[in-house]
């Protein structure tokens, strides 16, 4: 008898997943322009999904602020590149590294509510630095602020090498992201985690220090967060306080993509965002109508199979694309009577 | 002078800062959840106040006469009908279901109405102040501050001297065994849900006639409303009151010394409340 991570199913994926990934770094040289912005656009979703996901479905924290981050992430790479004159391969991280550092006195600061007020003070404090944002008159202030030609071109000279580079960039963050999450939950940590996702009170009698452990989910999450705020409006390459936190756009839509695809489960941001972008493809000149549509089916959903998704294939077929749960094998067939 | 006018102001501002928070501090009360779409249900409100007033030619004030039996009838049925479903120890499935109902709210509300920014007229009413020693008083955010006044006195006097009150108590502390003692839970959260979409809807009436407001403003008010709550204490409505006119005081004299200071000075005079006091001025029961 012995215990095993991996399956068929997850061996298979780990194949096809490397041949995807090694198919998509040629990507600039097989898809047109727009292909490659889209794909850029739906790594980043599958980043902040995937972040969001870590947060609400593993570690409890139903966040309805990120867009906290993606803004801060946002300003502070817009800052470091043109009021600091820091390169733009090395602001990303930089701005990675702000955000965790700003998440650390905000978490100490909301912790202190529980369950839905968390929430809700996560909205706060997006709004409190939207405000500061908008009042940041360096930073273009209400109005906004755009990445200037000269500092863009320090990228590269030509535009298609830019618009690839950028694609590269969503695409490393995307497998940054996933893979973090990934390694996180096979860890010690990550064990807690789902044993306090479980049961909070097993969890504190073994001895997990509960606080600690989310506080760590929080931080972590923060910094990836405005790394993949800092590329989106790399791509953008014009910032304004309302689209950087817009909640619509970097919580509404996150939270719907994961409830949908499966939460608390790593294959369900990816599949949300698949069928999001499908959806969205073939339904955008709906406008509102489409975010009504996605609203009443993200209920639906919750109300009807909470586990979204993946969580209905996976209750049907066993399948786990990422090896996380343990199985046993080997174990001589029980003697029927 | 000028600060103590905005004082004065702030102060009557919080009575509808209260309007917002009482619906949120009751439903928490009673069945620990929290409404995510509570600030799109204040604008939809005003929406049906608006809808009344012009289709029937009468005054907002009026209008109420059917915007509150109307609201509070939508929220029993929403309770019955959806938010029961998600009531459990999970916190994932309530919290979730009225975010995508905030979602949906607001751009139903967009498409009926467009973004354009829309007011409930409400005549002299507006205009209409009371001068003593110096300085002026609105009739209206005075009438605003005396409503909320007597609207959770109200509530106080419900929750502790009436049958339902006592059903909203027992429930409160102990939901199976009050359902063991013959309450029907599910009954008792629709009128708990249909009670704070009550007040929301005297909240959304008075919002529309003070400012202008457009379908994307329910986020602002259910932060509002969350801070006076938060602020107040869980579970105590008159803290709520107080927390209410804390955040109005903050912004009245944070737009004093800055106009674009008016909205950050009520989320940061919160911050510090929850540095300080995290359990709020006057706590009554555990979040």
């Amino acid at each position: 008898m012995q215990v095993t991570r991996s399956s068929p199913a997850s061996r298979a994926a780990a194949v096809i997943g490397l041949l995807i990934v090694i198919g998509l770094v040629a990507a600039p040289w097989w898809a047109g322009r727009a292909d490659l912005r889209l794909m850029g656009e739906i790594f980043l979703y599958v980043s902040l999904a995937t972040l969001w996901n870590l947060l609400a479905g593993y570690a409890g924290l139903v966040s309805v602020g990120q867009q906290a981050y993606v803004g801060f992430g946002g300003y502070a790479f817009f800052a470091l590149t043109m009021l600091a004159g820091i390169p733009i391969l090395l602001a990303l991280p930089l701005a990675a590294v702000a955000g965790a550092l700003v998440a650390i006195p905000v978490a100490t600061l909301i912790f202190r509510l529980r369950g839905a007020y968390f929430a809700i003070g996560t909205w706060v404090v997006a709004e409190v630095f939207r405000l500061i944002a908008a009042q940041t008159p360096a930073l273009g202030g209400g109005s906004g602020a755009s990445l200037s030609a000269d500092i863009v071109k320090t990228l590269a000279d030509s535009r298609d090498l830019r618009e690839a580079i950028a694609f590269w960039l969503a695409l490393g963050v995307m497998i940054l992201t996933v893979g973090a999450a990934f390694l996180i939950l096979r860890s010690r940590r990550g064990l807690a985690l789902t044993a306090i996702r479980d049961n909070e009170l097993a969890a504190r009698s073994l001895g997990i220090d509960i606080w600690r452990t989310k506080f760590f989910v929080y931080v972590v999450t923060a910094g990836m967060t405005s790394l993949v705020g800092g590329l989106i409006f790399l791509q953008k390459l014009r910032i304004s306080p309302d689209a950087a936190f817009s909640a619509n756009d970097w919580t509404a839509f996150v939270i719907f993509i994961v409830v949908i695809g499966g939460i608390g489960t790593l294959e369900g941001p990816i599949l949300g965002t698949l069928i999001f972008f499908a959806l969205r493809e073939t339904m955008a000149e709906l406008g509102t109508i489409y975010l009504i549509a996605l609203g009443v089916v993200a209920i639906a959903v919750m109300l009807k199979a909470p586990t979204g998704l993946w969580g209905l294939i996976r209750a049907r077929t066993g399948a786990e694309l990422f090896p996380l749960s343990r199985r046993v094998t080997g174990l001589a067939p029980m003697s029927r009577k | 002078m000028e600060w103590v006018n905005a004082v004065l102001q702030g102060t009557l501002l919080g009575g509808l800062y209260a309007l917002f928070a009482a619906g949120l501090s009751l439903i928490f009360g009673v069945m620990r959840l929290v409404n995510i779409a509570h600030g799109d249900l204040i604008v939809l409100a005003a929406y049906l106040g608006l809808t009344i007033a012009v289709g029937l030619g009468i005054h907002p004030l009026l209008a109420l006469a059917i915007v509150v039996p109307v609201m509070a009838a939508l929220g029993y049925a929403l309770q019955r009908g959806i938010l029961n479903r998600t009531m459990g120890d999970d916190i994932l499935p309530p919290l979730l279901v009225t975010f995508g109902l905030s979602v949906i709210i607001q751009n139903a509300l967009l498409m009926g109405f467009s973004a354009d920014p829309q007011k409930l007229q409400a005549g002299d009413l507006e205009t209409a102040s009371l001068t003593a020693g110096g300085l002026t008083i609105g009739v209206l955010p005075f009438l605003m501050f005396a409503t909320s006044v007597a609207v959770i006195g109200g509530l106080q006097w419900m929750f502790y001297h009436t049958a339902l009150g006592r059903a909203f108590r027992a429930t409160s502390d102990r939901q199976d065994v009050a359902q063991l003692m013959g309450l029907n839970r599910a009954h008792v959260f629709g009128l708990a849900m249909a009670l704070s979409l009550a007040v929301t809807g005297i909240a959304g009436v008075f919002l529309g006639i003070r400012t202008s407001f457009d379908p994307s403003i329910g986020g602002s008010r259910l932060i509002f409303g969350f801070e006076a709550v938060i602020i107040g204490g869980l579970g105590n409505l008159w803290g709520t009151l107080a927390g209410g006119v804390i955040i109005g005081i903050a912004q009245a004299v944070g737009g004093q010394i800055h106009p674009s200071l008016q909205l950050l000075a009520g989320h940061i005079v919160f911050l510090v409340i929850l540095a300080v006091r995290p359990r709020g001025l006057f706590p009554k029961m555990e979040g």
